[in-house]
């Protein structure tokens, strides 16, 4: 599904190196965390894969099933299938929440040239999605994010994923900001949509949401690349003793 | 004090060329405007209120020539049930438009005006423009009232069924049109008044709207993609008790536009909202200069103006609230925003607040900005396309002024448009 190779990327208009060759594959239907200390380069690899603007790749290449994930536009890697679910989703005042769901999923159905959803068939699925991570009316009225609670951004994040149904999906510190119901919230919306055809790489500071998303494998990135891989237990370490031992070991 | 001899000759040039019509009961009104011409000169880029915009085309004797834009799309609000009064260069048609009686509203063409002795609009025409006059000279609105060749007079007693809509066909690519319409709104009626098109090469339009205790006057404008044409509008509004003036413009393109507004709110609890939405691409100046003066207690006026910019076009605001002595308990809001889509377009602000009351909240804005980056990219990892993330978040840096409407079909049937306009990119 996922298979970025050597993947070095340094900021464009400053000579800062921050991802120093990232290897990871991930399989279909596989979930994978990503763990690590601030700055060791976990949001700069989301928004690098995602498209964003300011970093330059050096080296190294990242690929999505056969696509060449850097070489596509943000947009052509939505459609391709990546998603990210924003650390910070962003507020867009004066864009209703509905229109702005709608305008996404009809774009990337346009995009594969499918037929695009009917008003009415899309209101009823979102309806539906919405009612499952306890998205009222009034939230899909509101402009995009504004005024939402920490809680309900990253609902609303969950809500998109479900809408675009993409088969990659990346949770950027998804359970930053939650409280406990709205991380088991978040966690219930995540877990309702794995299946054997999508993948989720979860980047993550703490192990409790990797007790409801649980992962298959959790890797952990330090100064810009993976230094360990291991099963979940390797988040257990994490949590009890800190990044100190897994760095000394690894050098 | 003797004119700079530039601007007698400019002004002296341009009066030459203009014919006195047959005046009727307004002649008296259209005297006076003539000798204010000559005493204020027409503007020129010296003047500071011109500052921003250069009038010499607005002033010069004969119009620039303008194409006729040809377009495919449907007539501006034509899915309205309206009543429609067409001018095609200036002139009214009566063939395409329809009959003047509506229940509530008594409509009479100003020629017919100007062969009478006595009608109510005597009293109005000319009026609320030479009070318009100070502060500010608008020389041009002097020009129109001397001069105007034809209009309309709009006498509301009741709430009319439906709305007005002054419709201004351009056909010659010659031509030089001067409109002066005089609306009077009786105690506790109501009425809207569409207009729309581009009118003629150059058009310049007045309308003086008084607006008597209680009476309510909705005004919605659209000033279409026609590249080439050039307009200088003024918009004279008295505002009396409880009344309610709200007024909206919408201007896509044309080389030249400058809409003056200027309203006085001389009785209580008055309100008064002014907004446009503008968007420019090219070769495109648009000019929004407001002036509102609060002269009574308890009154609420609003500035709301959005322009977007790209390829070298230029958006211009001249906004003034003026407080008066006694005016206590005015609540004033100015914004005016631009989104600039390049480095080569420019805003030009000149927000003013003047105060001479205690008791007032009185606030005002102005910003210039880029698409907001972090909203594109969320957008295009969405997969929203590059252009159509922009359109979007456009129509949302415009929907502020758009919400002025209160007619949700009317905001509907303008955001619509501006969709169709925004996707065509010209």
């Amino acid at each position: 599904m996922l298979d970025i190779k050597n993947l070095h990327v340094k900021l464009e208009d400053e000579e800062k190196q921050i991802l120093k060759g990232v290897d990871l594959k991930v399989g279909a239907g596989e979930v994978h965390a990503i763990m690590g200390p601030n700055g060791s380069g976990k949001s700069t690899l989301s928004y690098v894969l995602s498209g964003r603007d300011g970093y330059e790749v050096t080296d190294g290449s990242a690929h999505l099933d056969d696509q060449d994930l850097l070489d596509l536009e943000p947009e052509e890697r939505a459609t391709a299938g990546l998603f990210l679910a924003f650390q910070y989703p962003v507020e867009i005042p004066g864009v209703g929440n509905m229109t702005f769901l709608r305008t996404a999923v009809n774009a990337q159905r346009k995009a594969r040239g499918e037929e695009e959803l009917s008003a009415a068939d899309f209101l009823k699925i979102v309806r539906e999605r919405a009612k499952s991570l306890k998205i009222n009316a009034d939230m899909l009225k509101r402009p995009v994010n504004v005024g939402f609670s920490g809680g309900e951004k990253k609902r609303n994040e969950i809500l998109q994923m479900a809408m675009l149904e993409p088969k990659m999906c990346i949770l950027d510190e998804t359970d930053s900001g939650l409280d406990v119901d709205a991380m088991k919230l978040v966690s219930e919306g995540v877990n309702a949509l794995r299946d054997e055809g999508r993948s989720f790489l979860v980047i993550t500071h703490y192990q409790r949401l990797l007790d409801h998303i649980k992962p298959d494998v959790v890797h952990i990135m330090a100064n810009g690349r993976i230094v360990k891989s291991g099963g979940p237990e390797l988040a257990l370490e994490v949590e009890h003793n800190g990044y100190a031992d897994i760095l000394a070991e690894v050098g | 004090m003797a004119l700079p001899e530039l601007k007698q000759t400019a002004t002296e040039a341009r009066l030459a060329t203009m014919e006195f019509p047959n005046a009727g009961c307004t002649r008296a009104a259209r005297e006076a405007a003539v000798a204010r011409v000559r005493k204020m000169g027409l503007p020129d880029r010296r003047d500071e209120y011109w500052k921003y915009t250069r009038p010499d085309t607005l002033v010069q004797p004969v119009a620039p020539e303008a194409a006729v834009f040809e377009h495919d799309e449907a007539m501006m609000f034509s899915t309205f049930d309206r009543l429609k009064i067409v001018f095609v260069d200036g002139i009214f048609d009566p063939e395409v438009s329809d009959d003047l009686s509506l229940e509530g509203v008594e409509i009479d063409r100003l020629e017919d005006i100007c062969c009478t002795d006595i009608h109510w609009a005597k009293d109005l025409y000319g009026v609320l423009e030479e009070r318009g006059q100070s502060p500010v000279q608008r020389p041009l609105a002097a020009l129109n009232t001397a001069f105007a060749a034809d209009g309309v007079a709009i006498h509301v007693t009741g709430k009319p069924s439906k709305p007005i809509s002054l419709i201004y066909v351009h056909k010659d690519t010659a031509s030089d049109a001067t409109l002066h319409h005089v609306v009077r709104v009786e105690t506790g009626a109501e009425v809207t008044i569409l207009e729309n098109g581009p009118a003629a090469s150059r058009f310049n339009k007045c309308m003086e709207i008084d607006i008597a205790d209680g009476g309510k006057l909705h005004h919605i404008r659209a000033q279409g993609r026609d590249h080439e044409r050039r307009a200088v509008t003024h918009m004279f509004a008295r505002l009396g008790t409880e009344s309610v003036f709200k007024s909206f413009t919408l201007t896509v393109n044309g080389v030249l536009t400058r809409n003056e507004c200027v309203i006085e709110l001389t009785g209580d609890d008055a309100v008064a909202h002014v907004a446009g939405a503008c968007v420019g691409d090219g070769d495109f100046l648009h000019d929004d200069t407001v002036f509102v003066t609060h002269d009574a207690v308890n009154c609420e006026s609003r500035q709301v103006f959005k322009k977007v910019l790209r390829n070298g076009a230029t958006g211009v605001f001249q906004g003034k609230i003026l407080v008066k002595a006694g005016a206590q308990k005015t609540d004033g809001y100015q914004i005016s925003q631009s989104l600039l889509l390049d480095d080569d377009s420019q805003f030009l602000a000149k927000p003013e607040l003047e105060i001479y009351a205690d008791d007032v909240a009185c606030s005002h804005g102005s910003t210039s900005g880029a698409i907001d980056e972090t909203a594109l990219f969320y957008l295009r990892s969405r997969g929203v396309p590059h252009s159509e993330a922009i359109d979007l978040l456009t129509l949302a840096f415009l929907a502020e002024a758009v919400e002025e409407i209160e007619d949700e079909a009317l905001a509907e049937d303008i955001v619509a448009r501006l969709e169709a306009w925004l996707k065509r990119r010209s």
